[in-house]
């Protein structure tokens, strides 16, 4: 009983820890896909804010330097899109996928100019990373089964990031549904033409969210640097800017749905990371690339087959251009 | 019609000299034209006179390239539409500007919230709409998405929209266009008790019947020019349809009796589904032969246009036979195709021209062969013979006046009646020995209407056989030679054109009395 217990909470842990850098990058997405501007570019503004998070606070020994530094640098590739996209009338997936190309090659080149460490930053320090959050009454919960291990487990010391992010989905939740933002933000992803004939800038209106999605996906990366990780390293998004994606088109374009499936990803990412090397009954041990395959044919599975039809925002891809 | 506008107020809304110029094409010439306050204000003119063109400048949609605008007198400057919404201009636009999923009431609230949270506004919003809808009847559900509702509803939408925003001028560009007859009275009721209220009301429409019900003034304009200011008391029907082409045009259509031949299309026991599965076509029998016009009279949405696209091989018959020339066409389901049809000599011009009868991202010489593509005329070994294509586009330019006369323009710079006579031109002059037409002049000038009516009856007193849809009664009982009404699925009853007035047909089309 006390195992099966301390297993699944380890679970659980890994679970919200793997699954904070999706749900911030998801909810990035979010915003500026129901604005009808398509994001492919996360994974490159992940890694910008990677590099940038890792790359100041190393240098200051201050990580919440690091944190702006890479919501500017993230930022900044946002706007490029949007400068492309929405002012120029660019090809989204185009310019989505040049921002991933770019910051692919430059990140590291940075790295290596600037630390002389093969394309990496030095590894952190403790002080130079963000900061877990003690929360009091740990011992005197602990005699309590159940709700003891749980709180000392799971949400003790939880990293100050993951309560943003928590926050972070409840607020986004209220935005969509509650706020004159949300409302503006969705009809411009369906149909701008109503928000322009409204007398609202559409233009304005993608802007901000583009912005939006340029913090998010710069606290992402932060997370996955100097969080998660002790420092930056080539490549260390692995593809969770896509991840996701998925998840915001299995999620339906919704915040709680979408929520959900980045926890899906990042639990099957957790179950993958403990069965390797564990002899399995029948099988005996699978090759460990098998397992690590996991979450992505999960993906292709659920995409393809679960989903239904996952209608994406009207306007979502479309640059808008006043209709004669 | 009694209203004498008092004429120490200055004109509610108006414009003194606008130009405007798309590229080298001038859209607006010194457009000046006044509204009396409290008034109902027409604007005629052919496609492309520059109609929506001078009201979006008014809304600041578009930009004016000079000229200015008064409002009660006073000289505005409207750079955009919330410039125009704040001195008391609003618009519905001729396509909709709605978010569909959003409800009606989310539509409303859009850009008028009332604050950084919805729900205040909304519960204020809510009780003005309830006002408004007692007030001009403009009744609809607030609650149900704005996608779900009929057409007629979803233009009360827009109006409230513009109201709940206060305006005290509201503009409508052809709001007829795709309205029924029920919808479109139930419009006009709106309008006048608009009126009532002391609102300012101007109206575009290709309809001369609409302005001469409707409206206090009109307003005609001809090749981006305003040639006429008329109040619609001292004014014809004629006299504004001359106006408006610049010649005489004859209203009605002068035909001789029909010679009809052997039958060419038969039709027993059809039955069509939409693509929800629900039976639209519900056992339809008819005939037409060779050297006549059936029309087809009901208000949409009764299964015509089921009917037409399934007789035209573009969706699959849940049951029943067809024949053409005498021969079955179900006993060989590859033949009976869009694509086969064409070869047995079946032209059909779409109701919906916009998305079936063309690529508008297309030249319009391409256009012109979509369906007759794998023509050698138009292939040379390996490639497209541009060659014949143009000079092919370019002759039936001509011979149906499309404006411009460009035959590289792609379909979507058109203006939708010379699209129209794109897709008229492509279907008619294949020389097809049956014509399918699903509502041919729908958004089309009265000239251009003039036309393709002439059209239609050279082609019949060719020997053609032609089967009409349309929901315009005018046009059914002007053109066809039988009258076939269809309600809730079925032919209710065949009326001689002559025995057609209007209330009968009506009555039948309600599904009323059949066949009395
Ligand atoms: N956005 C645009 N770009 C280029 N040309 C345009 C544009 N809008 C209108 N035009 C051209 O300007 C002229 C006037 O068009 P407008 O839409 O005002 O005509 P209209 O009178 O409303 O015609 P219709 O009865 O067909 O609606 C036409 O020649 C049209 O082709
Ligand atoms: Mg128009």
């Amino acid at each position: 009983m006390g195992d099966a217990l301390h297993v699944a909470l380890l679970l659980a842990d890994a679970t919200v820890r793997v699954a904070t850098p999706l749900v911030l990058a998801a909810f990035a997405a979010l915003y500026s896909e129901r604005a009808g501007v398509v994001d492919i570019g996360l994974e490159g503004k992940m890694l910008a804010g990677a590099f940038f998070a890792a790359a100041v606070a190393s240098s200051t020994g201050n990580p919440w330097l690091g944190l702006g530094a890479a919501v500017a640098a993230s930022v900044a590739l946002a706007l490029v899109h949007g400068f492309a996209c929405i002012t120029h009338k660019g090809n989204q997936v185009v310019s989505g996928m040049a921002i991933n190309i770019l910051v692919a090659g430059l990140a590291p080149t940075l790295a290596y100019a600037w630390f002389r460490q093969g394309g990496q930053t030095p590894l952190l320090p403790g002080e130079a990373r963000l900061p877990q959050i003690h929360l009091p009454g740990v011992e005197a919960l602990s005699g309590i089964p159940l709700l003891g291990p749980v709180y000392r487990e799971l949400i003790d010391d939880a990293n100050v990031l993951i309560w943003l992010t928590v926050l972070l989905v409840v607020a986004t939740h209220w935005v969509f549904t509650r706020s004159r933002f949300g409302l503006r933000l969705r009809a411009v992803g369906e149909n701008p033409s109503a928000v322009d004939t409204a007398g609202l800038s559409v233009t304005r209106l993608r802007y901000q969210a583009v912005i939006i999605t340029g913090v998010l996906t710069g606290i992402a990366g932060a997370y996955l640097s100097t969080a998660h990780g002790a420092g930056f390293v080539r490549d260390m998004t692995a593809g969770k800017g896509y991840l996701a994606l998925a998840a915001l088109i299995f999620g339906k374009w919704r915040p709680w749905p979408t929520l959900f499936a980045c926890l899906l990803f990042a639990f099957t990412d957790a179950v993958q990371v403990r069965l390797q090397g564990v002899p399995l009954p029948v099988v005996g041990v699978i090759p460990v690339q098998f397992i690590q395959m996991l979450p992505y044919v999960l993906t292709v599975l659920l995409l393809a087959g679960f989903v239904g039809r996952a209608v994406a925002p009207r306007a979502s891809g479309v640059p808008y251009v006043k209709e004669r | 019609m009694k209203t004498t506008p008092m004429p120490q107020h200055p004109p509610a809304l108006e414009t003194r000299g606008v130009n405007k110029w798309f590229g080298a094409n001038h859209a607006n010439r010194d457009v000046s034209l006044a509204v009396p306050k409290g008034t109902i204000h027409g604007v005629i003119g052919e496609n492309g006179a520059g109609k929506s063109t001078i009201m979006s400048i008014v809304y600041g949609y578009q930009p004016a390239d000079g000229g200015s605008i008064l409002v009660d007198g006073r000289p505005v400057a409207v750079r955009s539409p919330r410039d125009a919404l704040a001195v008391g201009i609003g618009m519905v636009h001729q396509h909709f500007m709605l978010v569909d999923p959003f409800t009606v009431l989310e539509n409303v609230l859009l850009g008028a919230e009332g604050g950084v949270t919805l729900a205040a506004g909304m519960a204020r919003a809510r009780a003005e709409l309830i006002r408004l809808a007692r007030d001009y009847g403009l009744e609809v559900d607030l609650d149900r998405p704005v996608g779900e509702l009929p057409v007629g509803a979803q233009q009360r939408v827009e109006i409230l929209k513009a109201l709940y925003r206060g305006a005290d001028i509201l503009i409508l560009d052809e709001p007829t266009g795709v309205l029924t007859p029920q919808e479109t009275d139930h419009l006009f009721r709106i309008l006048r008790a608009l009126r009532e209220q002391g609102k300012t009301v101007v109206i575009i429409t290709h309809k001369l019947r609409e302005i001469m019900e409707l409206t206090d003034n009109v307003t005609v304009m001809r090749r981006g020019q305003v040639v006429a200011n008329v109040a619609t008391a001292r004014t014809s029907r004629e006299q504004l349809a001359e106006l408006m082409v610049g010649r005489k045009v004859l209203l009605r259509v002068e035909k001789a009796p029909a010679t009809p031949g052997p039958a060419v299309l038969e039709v027993a026991g059809l039955r069509v589904r939409d693509g929800a599965g629900v039976e639209r076509v519900k056992g339809v029998g008819l005939t037409v032969h060779a050297g006549e016009i059936v029309g087809i009279a009901g208000v949409s949405g009764n299964g015509q246009s089921e009917l037409l696209e399934a007789l035209a091989g573009m969706r699959p018959l849940a049951g029943g036979s067809v024949r053409l020339r005498g021969e079955e066409l179900t006993a060989t389901p590859d033949r009976f195709t869009a694509r086969g049809l064409r070869a047995l000599g079946v032209g059909h011009v779409p109701e919906d021209r916009q998305r079936v009868g063309l690529v508008t991202g297309f030249e319009a010489q391409e256009c012109a062969i979509l369906g007759h593509h794998g023509d050698p005329a138009f292939n040379g070994r390996l490639l497209m013979d541009r060659r014949a294509l143009f000079d092919r586009c370019a002759a039936e330019m001509d011979a149906y006046d499309v404006r411009p006369r460009d035959p590289r323009l792609p379909a979507a710079n058109f203006s939708g009646g010379n699209q129209q006579k794109i897709v008229l031109a492509r279907e008619m002059e294949r020389n097809p020995d049956l014509l399918l037409v699903g509502q041919p002049t729908r958004g089309v000038d009265i000239g251009a209407i003039e036309f393709i009516h002439r059209r239609l009856v050279a082609l019949r007193d060719q020997g053609k056989a032609i089967l009409l849809v349309s929901v315009e009664l005018d046009e059914i009982r002007a053109l066809s030679d039988r009258i076939l009404v269809m309600f809730d699925g079925r032919l209710v009853g065949e009326v001689a054109p002559d025995e057609a007035d209007e209330r009968r047909l009506g009555l039948m089309m309600a599904g009323v009395a059949e066949a009395a």
